[in-house]
């Protein structure tokens, strides 16, 4: 007991030293050099093919499209079910991706260092809102966005970053927390503040007005924007958290679609899955719960380092897709986590909630012991391949995955 | 019939996405309409509305800083009705179903974390986890009262030492009454503060005698309560043992009670030692024992209600008999049937009865009562409480439906003269069990019916008020005894007096 609770305060504190900057936005291959053609990073724990719900396979065609591997998005899925394809989690190769969260080797990659312990975690950069490839949009104007987004966003920010000393994170979203953000389903604030520190490099780095302005009103219309540099932000904090002898607490929590999975720092690398959830909440005009595809993406992470459906309450209006939908009721769902982390993070606050840090450093026995499974704040893809996203809401981690990660736990630390 | 589709747009307007998500749900589900949305007037948002059938040339035109209203409805009258209403939400755009929502802790943990100052945990979940619960509480320095019942004996035992070892009291488990600082705990009565301290291995016991020590004029500064099996030999009367110690050491008791089922005579012997070296008056009730030695500064008496008086230094064995002499009992039926929902006022009761010498049984008996079967022919007091009654249903005490099934068989039985009952209030328990009493008896009252006798444990202050229980059962016909032992015996002497 002493000894877990000592290697959970290690794990805690580790978390809570991170460090991260996103400092450059460069092509995947070059980020993680073991990245290789024909490969794809999804969501999620592993996941065949076969296994794959609709928007999965929607992205795997349209990317396979995208870095000329297949002609067609047809003869993408013909390629991709004869196996072509190596498919592997982004968390296998220290990145994340949003929702079906392709990421290939041409893409471009934000890259966040957690200037604590040195590591570095990838995301790709928020294609935006409608039809986009992170539920499973795959048409035209998907992968010709994901062009501009390879040949002149990405490029563009990577320069205005190493022009600087990078942008540091762990400030930007206590500020966006105090404005409104949660860093999942709110992220106005956060993207907002990138955009303002982000405007006097690009325009000093840019040799297009064209592009520059482009890039600008890209960035400026996107709400979601810095949800992929929170995503990478969680993935850089929680990596240092691995892997530490006795440690009960969660690294992290991702879904594919089909399964949900979650690691633990004393049990190391190994998922433990269970089916996922249906997101509960409010769908866009001319779509329903029928539509709705189950829970998909890494964005989970956000929850895993204490924000998302953790720090509910700095983001009130996000409660109203569920329930009464009162400000008490986000406060409720922020304090409900506290009952399964060990900690709070004193950098991050909320003001409406006296300055309670967010609920930080998820413990499995407190999640089992108590029933009480992680709140996730998630947007709502359409469950067939190619037509994007059609609601958002909140969903529940599967209790089985705690349960069992808690036996093999015990059995880790030498109790059966 | 042709859908009719309706936009408008407010110019400038925004609200929060999610606020107009749920406006668009709302406005969707009225009579008539087949699909609405309010939403900014982004280009995104735009197409989705397109997709969806909602836009015409008004809501087209919007722009991102715009709010379009987009109604899709079976006719005009609805698609207006809709519309109207959709402005109205955005003019009042409070949400009316909104209310705040207190935060209770779920775990100890939290719960510590808002009331760092607490000292004591009081615990009710199923008996499996009650223990480890109560480790919990104890490890972080609380003492503990112990609600929940179904506890292993041994589990029990080591919990009290690890407890003794901390310095902490474990009151339980199946500790259903505690009053401490004043303060009521699970099944207990706003009663008067005094000089008096209960030690209770029994919920209803401490019930009857604070209720009546208040009653007769006196008060109560603490009542521990230590759980049913605090004094069998296993558990060796641990928790009884520190609580005497406890209110040995509290200036405002001046004089102790205990009140327990007869322990075994190691544990009896322990106890009374203990009790031999307190420098306070001790009276002490193990109820349905025979008469034991006891130490020079300790009395013995045999039911709740001397336990009650010789605290304050009254006369025992008085019995106020003037209610009995109106109870009239049909003719040629000699048996009483009792039915109690506090376990040990059905103790009580067999105590009386077994001393006078009557022909009693019982499902939960004392010393000295035969257990009742099928056979048996004297009166039968029944313990509605007892487990083969409150298996996978709540005690008679919370829901007094429980015992309306045998009070109905009891008025039919043509051998019952007298029907015995208590009716306890105060926390925890029903908020009108004479009222449902009464009730019952109302709907099944036949031209020849048993006697009724009751007593009402409880207080003027607890919420359910005394006086006014009794005068329920009174509007029914129903004898109410000043005390449940007072009931007793007006059933035992009615029965003589016809007899």
């Amino acid at each position: 007991m002493k000894q877990i609770d000592e290697a959970n305060q290690e794990a805690l504190r580790r978390m809570l030293s991170g460090d991260p900057v996103l400092v450059d936005v460069v092509p995947a291959a070059q980020a993680i050099p073991a990245l290789k053609d024909r490969m794809i990073l999804h969501a999620g724990p592993p996941v065949t093919w076969e296994r794959m719900c609709g928007p999965m396979r929607g992205a795997v065609m349209g990317i396979a499209v995208f870095e000329g591997w297949a002609n067609d998005l047809e003869a993408a899925a013909a390629l991709a079910s004869d196996g072509a394809f190596e498919l592997h989690p982004n968390h296998h190769f220290d990145a994340v991706g949003p929702m079906t969260g392709m990421t290939t080797l041409s893409q471009s990659v934000m890259v966040v260092e957690n200037r604590t312990f040195g590591n570095r975690a990838y995301c790709t950069i928020n294609e935006g809102l409608g039809k986009v490839m992170r539920f499973g949009g795959n048409d035209e104007e998907v992968l010709e966005r994901l062009a501009w987004l390879r040949d002149v966003l990405g490029p563009a920010m990577g320069e205005a970053l190493r022009a600087g000393d990078g942008l540091p994170l762990k400030n930007l979203i206590a500020r966006g927390l105090s404005m409104g953000d949660e860093m999942h389903q709110r992220n106005v604030a956060c993207s907002g503040l990138t955009l303002r520190e982000l405007s006097p490099a690009l325009a000093a780095t840019s040799s297009s007005t064209e592009d520059l302005s482009k890039a600008l009103a890209f960035i400026g219309g996107n709400d979601q924007f810095f949800l992929n540099i929170a995503m990478a932000m969680g993935k850089a904090v929680m990596d240092p958290v691995r892997d530490i002898d006795g440690s009960s607490l969660v690294t992290a929590m991702s879904r594919n679609g089909t399964d949900f999975g979650i690691r633990v720092s004393g049990t190391g690398d190994q998922w433990f899955t269970a089916p996922v959830e249906m997101p509960e909440g409010l769908y866009f005009p001319g779509f329903t719960e029928d539509d709705a595809n189950p829970d998909m993406g890494d964005s989970t992470i956000v929850e895993t380092v204490g924000l998302g459906g953790f720090a509910m309450g700095a983001a009130p209006a996000v409660a109203g897709f569920v329930g009464a939908g009162a400000a008490s009721d986000a406060a409720n769902y922020t304090r409900t986590m506290g009952e399964i982390t060990i900690g709070e993070n004193p950098e991050w606050t909320i003001p409406a909630l006296d300055y309670l840090g967010v609920p930080s450093g998820i413990d499995i026995r407190l999640v089992v012991e108590t029933g009480l499974a992680p709140t996730i704040n998630t947007g709502i893809a359409h469950k067939e391949p190619g037509v994007g996203q059609v609601g958002a809401g909140v969903v529940r981690a599967p209790m089985a995955c705690f349960t069992q990660a808690l036996e093999a736990f015990a059995e880790s630390v030498g109790v059966s | 019939m042709s859908t009719v589709i309706v936009n408008d747009v407010r110019r400038g307007f925004y609200l929060d996405s999610v606020a107009l998500m749920r406006f668009s749900r709302t406005i969707s589900g009225l009579d008539g309409v087949e699909e609405a949305a309010l939403m900014m007037g982004t280009p995104a948002n735009r197409e989705i509305m397109s997709d969806a059938g909602l836009l015409d040339d008004a809501g087209r035109a919007a722009e991102g800083g715009d709010l379009i209203i987009g109604i899709r409805a079976e006719n005009k009258s609805s698609a207006e009705r809709a519309l109207a209403e959709s402005k109205a939400l955005l003019d009042q755009p409070t949400a009316r179903d909104a209310e705040g929502v207190a935060w209770h802790p779920r775990t100890l943990r939290a719960a510590l974390k808002q009331e760092p100052d607490a000292s004591l945990a009081l615990i009710s979940v199923p008996g499996d986890f009650a223990i480890a619960e109560a480790r919990k509480a104890i490890r972080r320095g609380l003492h503990a009262m112990i609600f929940s019942d179904n506890v292993d004996v041994q589990e029990e035992a080591s919990l009290k030492q690890e407890a003794r070892d901390l310095g902490l009291l474990v009151m339980g488990p199946d500790c259903g009454t505690a009053i401490v600082n004043g303060t009521p705990l699970a099944f207990a009565n706003r009663v008067s503060r005094g000089g008096v301290g209960i030690v209770g291995a029994s919920g209803t016991g401490t019930q009857e005698v604070s209720c009546l020590i208040s009653q007769y004029g006196g008060g109560i500064s603490h009542a521990i309560g230590v759980g049913g099996r605090d004094l069998a030999p296993e558990v060796g009367a641990i928790s009884t043992l520190m609580a005497i110690d406890a209110l040995d050491d509290d200036p405002a008791t001046e004089h102790i009670v205990l009140v327990s089922k007869p322990p075994e005579s190691d544990v009896a012997m322990s106890v009374l030692s203990r009790i031999g070296k307190s420098t306070k008056p001790v009276t002490i009730c193990f109820i349905g024992a025979g008469e034991m030695q006891m130490p020079a500064n300790a009395a013995q008496v045999f039911t709740l209600k001397d336990a009650a008086r010789s605290a304050l230094a009254l006369g025992t064995d008085a019995v106020e008999n003037a209610g009995a002499a109106t109870i009239e009992v049909p003719k040629g039926r000699g048996r009483v049937s009792g039915l109690f929902s506090g376990g040990t006022l059905c103790a009580e009761a067999q105590v009386i009865f077994a001393a006078a010498g009557e022909d009693v049984t019982s499902n939960a008996p004392v010393p000295g009562v035969p257990k009742t079967d099928k056979g048996s022919e004297g009166h039968i007091l029944l313990d509605l409480g007892a487990d083969e009654y409150t298996r996978g249903k709540p005690h008679p005490m919370i829901d007094p439906s429980v015992r309306d099934e045998a009070m109905i068989e009891a008025l039919k039985e043509k051998s019952v003269g007298v029907i015995l009952a208590d009716i306890v209030i105060g926390f925890g328990a029903h908020d009108d069990p004479a009222g449902h009493f009464a009730k019952l008896l109302q709907e099944n009252a036949t031209d020849i019916c048993p006697a009724i006798v009751a007593s009402v444990t409880g207080t003027e202050e607890d919420p359910q008020v005394r006086s006014s229980q009794i005068a329920k059962l009174e509007a029914v016909g129903v004898h109410v005894a000043p005390t449940n032992a007072d009931a007793a015996r007006w059933a035992l002497s009615t029965m003589r007096a016809r007899g």
